[in-house]
């Protein structure tokens, strides 16, 4: 049934996959191969739940999954065949299935669209087809009025649900507009090597996003995994905790009681546990360069709170402020966190820049007695000073006070003490980490918090 | 084999009352094929376990079902010796050698079998539910891995138990803990998300039958449009059914924000979420 074609494709796809990071093993290939061959080729759709269900681990790889499945296994080859009448014809067709919600009516109108408007360039060695300037040339935000009209006008426009229609028709836009690249994607590919386009052309996994990078959606559903992430480390914690408290074997009272036996340790004594409660300090960086950073750590670590009988956050530009009481559990709007501690809190001075030397001897100055022998300091910041007094004083007298002093940094590691970053200094006094994207935190989260 | 194609599965899942999406077709299909357990992943109240009770009933086999909670162990998942059982054999036959009441006391007899086991004994067909295996502790994960994969249970007195007939395995979770990715890798994955309009308005029309079409389908609207907000605890499918028998039961014709903010604590289940929804709904423009 697997012809040595569709095994070789098979294979690719898998490659490309695991170029993503999805740990795939030869099981799953061969799984994935056989469910390929009592499946068929014949139905497309059924062939990728197949092999989304034998290659796949979990629902987060699905949104890599499915454009590289479109890569390997398109939906046709070549040009579409209907030939495209016009830009004006198009549209009213779009407009037309977007009312009627036909999805595979949207999906040929997007290979036409793609086919008639996208193409670009001449010469075999330069030409593509782009998908950005296929929308500009349909713009199918347009015709919201439109479709609204048509749906209107057959539906009777009244009632209850009437009101839901406008971010319906957004949505089945958004459906469109996805359609499209999808498209525009599998048109390159014809052209281009396949391989190389799926591992740079698909969107990697929201967990390896780097925070520096990420855009505004993006973040928005990196912010939607806080609570999973926290409650699975929250389990994770938990379950530490039971361990710990099985604890170890106390040597000296061991052998002290081992006296009245003769010297033979009969009885080994556990070492008692002594109640710990950790308390933690972050303090955010949340300048424009790294917000997006600071407002996931800090969403990720106040979803943790139930862990911790303190938790306090301090945020700072130039100058610092305590930001706790914005971070009222459950309540916190995510979107408009970073929004918030910027307006209501004081972070900046004169200027609007970052300036750490100036926040952090702030901090030790005025909230010195927010740090303890029992807490843990977080810093989460690129530890770029714009050129200023790294101020290492403040940091030294802090990390003497405190347990455990952590540094976060979103930047690559390479990127540490270039240009005008005092990472390097810092590190020096207190443990720097590179954290980039929300897989990273999380293993360091779950590492480095104290139990 | 209990399926002969992916639409044969759909045709009869449909004839339980459990509407299947392509996915969940394909996905249920493939297991059978290819002996392979299925693990079921997605939010509250999507029909994780109603479809291995679907199947059951399907494959006119027997529901097996383990559940898991914290602290779960070997003798509640897998089998247990009949320790009473156990010693009234012993006093019973005073006079017989200690060898002959060795082997009797560790025979079948005396063997307490729990989920696992029953599972994998006998001819008869059988589906085995591990339901909320998050739940369980990892542990238990190890213990699953020699049943998942081989179908067999060593039990150390009488050998190994391999199975005759393989039951078709459905493992569900909340995903609140990571499943170990060893555990993952013995089955197929099946990721059951909220269902698309034209489906949810088909389940509501099956379940809810009395309720008229085109209320049934604004319903479906409506919870789709709450769906897509930003809110603590989305409405699942079970809400959506529970939310068009509460409508049913006033009596409701059409929707209109008097019934709608009235009945909103039935979809939501936090406060916020409600004051958030009625203020996208318009519901105080009244």
């Amino acid at each position: 049934m697997t012809a040595p074609g569709v095994a070789e494709r098979l294979t690719s796809l898998v490659g490309a996959l695991r170029a993503h990071g999805m740990r795939i093993g030869t099981g799953e290939t061969v799984d994935a191969a056989q469910a390929m061959a009592e499946l068929g080729l014949a139905d497309r759709e059924l062939l990728r739940e197949g092999l989304a269900a034998t290659l796949l681990h979990g629902p987060a790889q699905r949104q890599v999954f499915d454009p590289v499945f479109d890569l390997y296994f398109p939906r046709g080859v070549g040009a579409p065949e209907t030939e495209s009448a016009g830009r004006e014809d198009l549209r009213d067709r779009l407009a037309a299935a977007l009312a009627a919600q036909d999805l595979a009516l949207m999906g040929q109108l997007a290979a036409e669209a793609v086919d008639g408007f996208g193409g670009y360039g001449t010469s075999p060695e330069s030409d593509g087809w782009s998908s950005y300037q296929t929308l500009e040339r349909i713009r199918p935000q347009t015709l919201f009025a439109r479709v609204r009209d048509n749906v209107r006008t057959r539906d009777g426009g009244s009632g209850f649900a009437d009101r839901l229609l406008d971010d319906e028709i957004r949505r089945r836009i958004e459906t469109f507009r996805r359609l499209v690249a999808a498209e525009a994607r599998r048109r390159v590919a014809e052209r281009r090597d396949r391989d190389e386009l799926a591992r740079r052309a698909v969107a990697p996994t929201a967990d390896r996003v780097d925070f520096l990078y990420a855009g505004k959606d993006r973040l928005a559903e990196l912010r939607r995994t806080v609570q999973p992430l926290a409650r699975k480390l929250a389990t994770r914690l938990a379950a530490r905790r039971r361990r710990a408290a099985r604890g170890s074997i106390d040597l000296r009272r061991t052998l002290r009681g081992s006296l009245s036996t003769g010297g033979v340790p009969m009885k080994p004594v556990l070492r008692r546990r002594r109640p710990v409660r950790p308390e933690l300090v972050l303090l955010c960086d949340v300048s424009g360069s790294v917000s997006g950073f600071s407002d996931f750590t800090m969403l990720l670590v106040q979803a943790l709170h139930d862990q911790f009988s303190k938790v306090r956050t301090f945020a700072f530009v130039n100058r610092i402020d305590e930001v706790t009481g914005f971070l009222v559990h459950g309540t916190a709007d995510p979107e408009g966190l970073g929004a918030h501690i910027r307006t209501r809190a004081t972070l900046t001075g004169w200027h609007e820049s970052s300036d750490y030397g100036v926040a952090l001897g702030e901090f030790a100055e005025r909230y010195g007695d927010a740090v303890g022998p029992r807490t843990t300091v977080f810093v989460l910041g690129d530890a770029r000073t714009n050129m200023s007094d790294p101020n290492l004083a403040a940091v030294r007298q802090v990390a003497q006070r405190a347990r455990r002093v952590y540094w976060l940094n979103p930047e690559p590691r390479t990127q540490w003490g270039t240009g005008d970053s005092a990472a390097l200094d810092y590190a020096g006094l207190v443990e720097m980490h590179e954290c980039r994207n929300a897989r990273q935190l999380g293993a360091l989260v779950a590492r480095l918090l104290p139990v | 084999m209990l399926f002969t194609s992916v639409d044969d599965v759909s045709a009869r899942l449909a004839e339980t009352g459990y509407l299947a999406s392509p996915a969940v077709a394909t996905t249920v299909f493939l297991a059978d094929r290819l002996g392979k357990p299925l693990l079921v992943e997605g939010p509250a109240g999507v029909g994780k376990t109603e479809l291995a009770k679907a199947v059951a009933e399907v494959a006119d086999a027997r529901l097996v079902r383990l559940q898991c909670y914290e602290g779960v162990d070997e003798s509640r998942a897998l089998y247990e010796w009949n320790h009473a059982k156990q010693l009234l054999r012993i006093s019973a036959g005073r006079d017989e050698t200690w060898d002959e009441t060795r082997t009797d006391i560790f025979s079948e007899d005396f063997l307490l079998p729990r989920p696992l086991l029953t599972a994998i004994r006998g001819d008869d067909p059988k589906v085995l539910l591990i339901d909320e295996t998050d739940k369980a502790d990892v542990e238990v994960e190890g213990l699953l891995l020699e049943v998942l994969s081989d179908f067999q249970i060593t039990v150390p007195e009488l050998g190994t138990v391999t199975a005759t007939r393989r039951p078709f395995v459905v493992l569900t979770s909340n995903a609140s803990r990571e499943l170990s990715e060893a555990l993952r890798r013995r089955c197929l994955f099946l990721h059951i998300g909220f269902p698309e309009e034209e489906l949810e308005r088909r389940i509501v029309r099956l379940k809810v039958p009395a309720l008229d079409e085109t209320l049934a389908a604004s319903v479906v609207r409506v919870v789709g449009a709450l769906r897509a907000m930003d809110l603590r605890k989305v409405p699942s499918v079970a809400e959506t059914i529970d939310w068009a028998r509460t409508l049913l039961a006033l009596g409701a014709d059409t929707l209109d924000e008097t019934v709608v903010r009235d009945t909103l604590g039935v979809l939501l289940k936090h406060q916020d979420d409600v004051l958030k929804a009625a203020a996208k709904l318009d519901l105080d423009a009244v």
